[in-house]
């Protein structure tokens, strides 16, 4: 869910973008993070635990608990509270620790 | 490349150090991950608190404003969207997307700030489970919300300004839980989520978050006066979002990879680097300011910056004018700690010296 109206402060969104969930286009703006768009999109399970395939999101967002690993653009264990979006950007579950997949 | 100073994290501290380095005469590189400098300021929407002279009444997004555009006057050289990954022997590595750059500082100074405690409860990794201050990034910084009705869970003052922005962005705080007898945070912040109807529970905690891949209620539970839970004082909340608002822990990681002493001083938030009152750490020249040296505010974080990087300053090159800036900027800081809130830090740090001979 994205705010649309609120009483101090007046949201700056960049220019409009997709990016791509599992192969399933998202509309997200330049200067968020992928964590932040896949919220807005109403997307929770961003990995699932190595051991006990346990689903996992954002906790922290600022870059310290490793608990948004994703798969984003062909790379493994990418932060997605750290990486900002761009046009055409790939993202994925991650599965565990994750692959590389030669992209 | 060869600087005299390199500061690392730019929130209150490391642009503090940064610009009074660069007022010094100092070459200085100012690192931070992010894409705009000011750290935590930059979520932060309300009126800060604090001394006359530092910024009291201003909002924290202000505040970045206003460092930072003396950063850019200043002319400063900063790296962002770059981390630094490793402080060693033969120079600094700093990675960003584009590249990997050692560097050569005289002096370092680490201010990283602090992350956020996690607590245990039955599926606390459930999606849905944040840190109030991500849920603040979240809100304020991108205008993207969780979720429609919250559990907050802890009520110092980042709980209880993070549930009245929540509600702000039209949120409904369905309850702000505490496990003390008494609220944590200041008696103004308390006041106006009391004045919104938020109710705070006192003796009260989280039992388990329950969802299958997504938070979809939270059964809390009543303590005793031993912290206990009541068996049979359960009840389950109707929320699709629960923020966690238990405290703070020093980002030490780099000050120990770097060899610095780690100490645990309760009263600091844990686990952080030893240090003398002019910040450096038992590693020569390399220092720690802000909440990296101890969780306080903002306040005092600018001020140890500004103390940090004078000293460093004076290590350099001896200078009476940086000399005489130490001194005051620590009475500054004695006299801003000396209110009723300072006490806890006043001990934790005067354990942290007291630590010295380890
Ligand atoms: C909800 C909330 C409300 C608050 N309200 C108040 C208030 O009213 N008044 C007040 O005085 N204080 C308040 N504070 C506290 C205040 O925000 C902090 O004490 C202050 O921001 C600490 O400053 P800092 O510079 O030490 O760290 P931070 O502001 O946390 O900055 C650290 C920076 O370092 C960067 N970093 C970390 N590691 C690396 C690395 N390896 N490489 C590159 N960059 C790195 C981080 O990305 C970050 O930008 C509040 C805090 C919160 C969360």
């Amino acid at each position: 869910m994205r705010i649309t109206e609120h009483p101090i402060i007046k949201f700056k969104r960049g220019r409009k973008v997709t990016i791509y969930f599992e192969g399933k286009p998202i509309e997200a703006y330049e200067g968020e993070s992928v964590a932040a768009a896949l919220i807005a999109a109403g997307i929770y399970v961003f990995r699932y635990s190595p051991r006990h395939k346990r689903a996992r999101g954002l906790f922290c967002a600022i870059g310290k608990c490793s608990s948004c690993l994703m798969q984003i653009d062909g790379k493994p264990n990418q932060m997605a509270c750290m990486v900002h979006v761009r046009d055409g950007m790939r993202v994925r579950r991650q599965k565990g620790k994750g692959v590389l997949d030669g992209n | 490349m060869e600087i005299d100073l390199l500061v690392i994290g730019g929130g209150p501290a490391g642009l503090s150090a940064a610009i009074t380095a660069a007022e010094l005469a100092h070459s200085v590189l100012i690192v931070d991950e992010n894409p705009k400098l000011g750290g935590q300021l930059i979520k932060q929407t309300h009126k800060f608190f604090g001394s006359e002279s530092n910024y009291c009444g201003i909002r924290g997004i202000d505040i970045a404003e206003i460092l930072e555009d003396k950063v850019n006057k200043l002319g400063i050289t900063k790296h962002l969207e770059s981390t630094v990954v490793g402080i060693y022997e033969d120079g600094v590595a700093i990675a960003s997307e584009q590249a990997l750059r050692v560097v050569h500082p005289k002096k370092i100074i680490i201010a990283t700030g602090a992350r956020e405690n996690m607590l245990s409860f039955v599926n606390n990794d459930l999606p849905g489970v944040y840190g109030a201050g991500a849920v603040q990034t979240l809100v304020n910084v991108y205008g993207v919300l969780p979720g429609k009705r919250a559990l907050m869970v802890g009520s110092g003052n980042i709980g209880l300004i993070v549930s009245y922005q929540l509600m702000q962005a039209g949120v409904e705080v369905v309850a702000i839980l505490e496990a003390l007898d008494h609220v944590g945070g200041y008696e103004v912040h308390a006041a106006k989520v009391k004045r919104l109807g938020i109710p705070i529970l006192l003796r009260h905690t989280i039992k388990s978050a329950i969802g299958n891949d997504k938070v979809e209620a939270a059964v809390i539970t009543k303590l005793d006066e031993h912290w206990q839970p009541i068996p049979g004082s359960e009840r389950e909340l109707n929320v699709d979002f629960i923020c966690l608002a238990v405290g703070l822990s020093p980002s030490y990681e780099l000050a120990a990879q770097a060899g610095a002493k780690i100490v645990y001083i309760p009263e600091l938030g844990g686990w952080l680097p030893w240090h003398k009152p002019n910040l450096e750490t038992s590693v020569s020249g390399l220092y720690v300011a802000g909440d990296a040296a101890g969780v306080e505010e903002a306040v005092s974080a600018l001020l140890e910056g500004k103390i940090a990087a004078a000293d460093a300053s004076n290590s350099i090159k001896e200078n009476k004018y940086a000399q005489k800036l130490v001194e005051t900027t620590q009475k500054e800081l004695q006299e801003f700690r000396a209110g009723k809130f300072g006490k806890k830090i006043i001990e934790g740090k005067r354990k942290l010296y007291a630590s010295l001979h380890l």
